[in-house]
């Protein structure tokens, strides 16, 4: 599985809170949410956003609300992976129990730039910014959280646990 | 290598002798929760299930707090959904408007969370209940699906940090200046998927609300829980809510923590919270002249008896400054009670605040209270983010119930000193 896309880049500590404000919740829409993500601290992003495109933080991404909803409003932007320096660890779990690709790897996340053309390689783990030439090994996922992934969220790989018991 | 008290909450739960730090493990739960905006989508996720059964329908909390009472025709469609829900499958622990209250206060006064316990709960606040000795966690609404369905959990085991807590606080200082102390020292990413464990000497002169707070705040360093020793409080405080069996875990002696780090209550003074993150605090003699718009006094961090006691000891026979709103809203309708009878809210009225029925609306800026472009508020709640409780050119200071009261007289960040107290 690979992903390709323009990257969007923030900074430390990107909370749910502006990831998906809390006045938006009283929808549980994907379309909905997708189209206020990022709003309080980047307006344009809804309108710049292509499919396939990247996310790049530094530190702490999704730190704060348990909002299942900051995730879903991600993917559902278009948004393929989030590349991040480290993820707060309650994002870190909704994004591998819905199916959104995270990766952790410091130095990608210091250098890639925003507008840079990147591709991930997910089953390698490894990040090539297309527009430095650099290349960047990502943080492999336990294989425990790989089943999940290949199973597309926690509920499918449940669902295929019980097949087989 | 000795476990730390977290691990050995978690190993029992794993039905495994010894667990270690960065382990995967499936752990049994004791208690599930969700709220009117993550119990929806997890209800929606439910239906993907092959089975349609919850595993026990008395370890299911549901509490529909924080877009009630209905702020809108939105939110009244997902209480609607979480209502239906627990009709269909007959859940114990729903709790409807009128018997509700802010969902972590009110789940350690049912009694649903005893010591020894593993609690998940869609909410990132679940953290609160480690100040019962248990360990609980926030978690997204498919874990929450997927918790109702198995009655089990996924975690990576965390490493800790230990606070040695020792002394006693000063005049005015409570648990949460202690937390937020913590947090400004190690930051919002400080104990990140750590678990915080307090010890020590100290804590016998924090009160469970206290302790409720500081592990409350835990999520906003990072961390995974906070946990604190079962002690005699701690033991008095379940056996006045709770018939549930409750289990005493205890760190051994040769347990490994990342860090330890000893605090000294009596040294620390009432402490903010500047815009926008939880980590950039300062003691309330450095806060300079702050204009303040708006008090919010409550939240699940800070909402509870002590918390208004303390509140209203501070807005006792004085007005609210002149321009200044104050809202107070006690977290459960049993504090909202109990502040009637003891005449915290005659208090709070005469001084010129409002009171509020219990709800997270304002907190999250979801609804009642949101702040307009440029304002200011003082907020005992436990979030500062950009926009967290309106308008994204609005600035929240997070305080403790004192700070926030003696602020909502002066019209700017004060401490209760400065009103001669």
């Amino acid at each position: 599985m690979k992903a390709f896309g323009t990257v969007h880049k923030y900074g430390d500590n990107v909370d749910t809170d502006v990831i998906i404000p809390a006045r938006y919740l009283n929808s549980s829409d994907p379309k909905e949410l997708a189209e206020k993500c990022m709003i309080d601290i980047d307006k344009d992003f809804v309108n710049r956003v292509k499919p396939g495109d990247i996310m790049v933080a530094n530190k702490n991404f999704g730190c704060g609300s348990s909002r299942e909803h900051a995730p879903i409003a991600i993917k559902a932007s278009g948004i393929s992976c989030v590349i991040a320096e480290t993820f707060a660890r309650i994002f870190y779990r909704n994004a591998i129990n819905i199916g959104l690709p995270i990766i952790e790897c410091v130095e990608a996340a210091k250098e890639i730039e925003a507008g840079d053309q990147v591709e991930i390689d997910f089953d390698s783990g490894i990040i090539y910014d297309r527009t430095k030439g650099t290349q960047y090994q990502g943080q492999a996922f336990p294989e425990f959280m790989q089943k999940i992934i290949k199973a597309e969220g926690l509920i499918n790989y449940i669902n295929s646990q019980s097949n087989n018991s | 290598m000795g476990m730390t008290m977290t691990q050995k909450i978690l190993a029992a739960h794993a039905g495994l002798d010894k667990v270690s730090a960065g382990q995967l493990i499936e752990a049994n739960l004791d208690l599930v929760l969700g709220n009117d905006v993550t119990a929806p989508v997890a209800i929606h996720e439910m239906e993907k299930f092959k089975i349609k059964k919850v595993f026990d329908k008395d370890k299911i909390a549901l509490v529909p707090d924080h877009f009630t009472p209905n702020k809108d025709i939105k939110s009244a469609e997902h209480c609607k959904c979480v209502r239906e829900f627990a009709m269909e499958y007959d859940i114990t622990n729903y709790f409807e408007i009128g018997e509700m209250g802010i969902e972590h206060a009110l789940l350690p006064e049912k009694g649903l969370v005893v010591a020894g316990d593993v609690v998940i709960g869609a909410d990132s606040h679940t953290c609160t209940y480690g100040a019962l000795g248990a360990f609980s966690t926030g978690v997204g609404s498919t874990d929450m699906a997927a918790g109702m369905v198995t009655g089990k959990a996924w975690f990576k085991v965390p490493s800790a940090i230990k606070f040695v807590l020792t002394g006693k606080p000063r005049k005015w200082v409570s648990g949460k200046d202690v937390i937020l102390h913590i947090i400004g020292m190690i930051g919002v990413d400080g104990a990140l998927y750590k678990s915080m464990e307090f010890v020590g000497d100290g804590i016998k002169n924090l009160t469970m609300d206290d302790r409720f707070a500081m592990a409350n705040m835990a999520i906003e360093a990072g961390a995974k829980n906070g946990i604190f020793p079962v002690d005699e409080a701690a033991i008095s405080y379940m056996k006045e809510h709770s018939t549930k069996e409750y289990t005493v875990y205890e760190a051994d002696e040769d347990a490994e923590y990342d860090q330890i780090i000893e605090i000294d209550l009596g040294t620390l003074k009432p402490t903010v919270a500047f815009p926008h993150l939880p980590e950039n605090t300062r003691t309330i003699d450095k806060v300079g002249d702050i204009r303040i718009d708006q008090v919010v006094i409550g939240s699940c961090t800070n909402g509870r008896i002590d918390d208004l006691r303390i509140a209203a000891k501070v807005l006792e026979g004085r007005k609210v400054a002149k321009g200044v709103r104050v809202i107070v809203f006690p977290a459960t309708q049993k504090i909202y009670l109990q502040a009637m009878e003891e005449g915290l809210l005659a208090t709070f009225i005469k001084a010129g605040a409002v009171v509020s029925t219990p709800t997270c609306g304002p907190c999250l800026g979801g609804h009642m209270g949101i702040l307009a472009a440029g304002e200011r508020a003082v907020a005992t709640t436990n979030r500062n983010f950009v926009g967290r409780m309106g308008h994204v050119e609005s600035e929240v200071y997070l305080a403790s119930p004192a700070v926030a009261a003696a602020s909502a007289i002066t019209g700017k960040l004060s401490g209760p000193e400065e009103l001669g107290l």
